[in-house]
């Protein structure tokens, strides 16, 4: 066993032993089929602890999406995100002066896609803190659109936030669940905010289920 | 009975095991061989509860076997380890703040390590004191520092009581392995069992007593079943439990049945207290659907013991004048 494969089984061995990571399936199943999970975002602690819920056998073809400028900055960060997660790195400002850059930021995650990986994403964009997740943002409406096969897993993620709130380093053992629900599919001819709202309610209605 | 106190200590521990992993396999045995004939759904249901306990009388009994083999160090990270899952599931059923957030990672990463490490190190009357006089200083404190004054005594003092239950209750029973008894050197692991076995035989006693004796519950509010009748039920299966086994113990056997009654019997509240504070955080059980969070379900079978265990170690103690 190579070192990011054990740093791997590590974490996911903490992440368990501090919240839980229970993963519950209500309306799919975890299968080896390509998907895009998507889910309300509330910590730092999300990414891992959807990753320790999936089977072991899963984890490896499921990849986050980090943010180059962040997670590139230290030797470790980008190691951890390079070697154990296989992230995928998006830039995060797309105009800079006034000049807006060649790459579109969706386009390494099509890559990705392309290459026959799962991703997990965060349609928020940003940690909430209101009980309510904010209202998504268009970037999985156009991957829906370019990818119709790959199928949209909505997943809540409950209690996260008591564990690591937003400023605090520590975790605090607390126990928490994530719910994976049924696949949600782009209706032909279905307008974009109609689309990303109903993947929203897709979501917080996982949360009556947990 | 006579020719089991000839046996060496080990012996007499290995017999014990066989026999408890004997009576596990026998009563496995038979469900499966149960399970295979045409059941009504209602049967059926029963029948995965009846399962479910079982599987987890395996994993106790295996884990108790663990701790045996691995001596005092292991016992005591074994009841650690149990500690900190059931912190967990409670802290998980109560409201905390942000601002609690620097109290519970000291319950979980300072008072927790530090009070079985002073199990660990037979330090009684320092891990007698520690909780209840320093850690009811130092919580508190941290929590005030944190600048929320909102429903302050309320949370500070679930986090105590939390504390106080799983981490202080539960840290009585490996302390009973380092007991320094008159002519029972280590054979402390004697008396963890025996208190555990007490402990259930007073909850299946109760529980078979309520199915059978329908009477008016004492708290409807709180439990449906619990009654003075059922109770008394379990003190007397968990004393009869304690005579059987007072060749195990170092007490004569009118002094185990009083241990094992004291035992039962503050198990038994001990559970019917947490039925009330199960009520007041809306769950019916800890585990199960019904959970907000899919909790595993662990604090509903150790709080009995958690209770119990304070009791019965000052109770000994006090019997032996220690």
């Amino acid at each position: 066993m190579k070192l990011p494969e054990a740093a791997g089984l590590a974490l996911a061995f903490i992440a368990r032993l501090i919240t839980g990571a229970q993963g519950h399936w209500h309306g799919s199943t975890p299968k080896a089929e390509q998907r895009i999970y998507f889910a309300n975002h509330q910590s730092h602690f999300d990414w891992v602890l959807i990753w320790a819920a999936l089977p072991h056998d899963l984890r490896a073809a499921t990849r986050p999406i980090a943010a180059r400028d962040y997670w590139t900055a230290s030797p470790f960060k980008h190691w951890l995100t390079r070697e154990v997660f296989n992230a995928v790195y998006v830039s995060r400002q797309r105009a800079k002066d006034g000049v807006v850059e060649e790459e579109d930021p969706l386009e390494p995650l099509m890559e990705a896609l392309r290459h026959g990986d799962s991703l997990v994403i965060f349609p928020e964009g940003t940690r909430g803190h209101a009980a309510d997740p904010a209202p998504f943002k268009s970037g999985l409406y156009a991957l829906a659109q370019a990818f119709p096969d790959v199928q949209l897993i909505p997943a809540w993620i409950d209690n996260v936030q008591r564990v690591m709130p937003k400023g605090e380093v520590v975790p605090v053992p607390i126990l928490c669940t994530v719910v994976f629900g049924a696949a949600v599919a782009l209706q032909p001819g279905e307008e974009r905010r109609a689309f990303l709202d109903r993947a929203r309610r897709a979501v917080m209605a996982l949360r009556e289920v947990a | 009975m006579g020719d089991l106190r000839d046996l060496s200590v080990s012996q007499q521990v290995g017999l014990l095991f066989v026999v408890v992993f004997g009576l596990l396999a026998l009563v496995t045995i038979v469900a499966f061989g149960r399970s295979l004939r045409d059941l009504t759904p209602e049967q059926t249901a029963l029948r995965e509860r009846f399962a479910r306990e079982l599987r987890a009388l395996w994993f106790a009994a295996v884990l108790f076997w663990i701790a045996w083999v691995s001596g005092p160090l292991g016992s005591t990270l074994l009841f650690g380890f149990v500690s900190f899952v059931a912190l967990r599931e409670f802290v998980t059923l109560t409201h905390t703040r942000r601002a609690d957030h620097r109290s519970l990672l000291l319950a979980f990463f300072v008072v927790l390590p530090l009070q079985y490490v002073l199990v660990g190190l037979r330090l009684a009357n320092a891990f007698t004191v520690f909780i209840p006089v320093y850690v009811f200083f130092a919580i508190p404190v941290i929590s005030a520092l944190a600048n929320d004054p909102f429903r302050f005594l309320e949370r500070t003092a679930k986090i105590q009581w939390g504390i106080t239950v799983t981490v202080y209750g539960m840290s009585h029973a490996p302390a009973l392995l380092l007991l320094d008894l008159p002519r029972y050197r280590e054979r402390g692991a004697f008396l963890v069992l025996f208190l555990v076995f007490v402990v259930v035989a007073a909850q299946l006693g109760q529980e078979a007593a309520t199915r059978r004796l329908r009477r008016r519950p004492v708290a409807r509010a709180i439990s449906r079943s619990f009654s003075w009748r059922a109770f008394g039920a379990g003190v007397a299966a968990s004393a009869v439990v304690g005579l059987l086994l007072s060749w195990v113990t170092p007490f004569n056997p009118l002094a185990a049945i009083a241990m094992a009654a004291i035992a039962g019997a503050a198990g038994t509240l001990g559970e019917f207290v947490m039925k009330a504070l199960k009520r007041d955080a809306g769950v019916r059980s800890w585990s199960g659907a019904s959970s907000v969070t899919g909790a595993v379900g662990l604090l509903d079978r150790v709080a009995p013991l958690c209770f119990a265990a304070p009791v019965f170690f000052h109770s000994v103690r006090g019997y032996f004048g220690i």
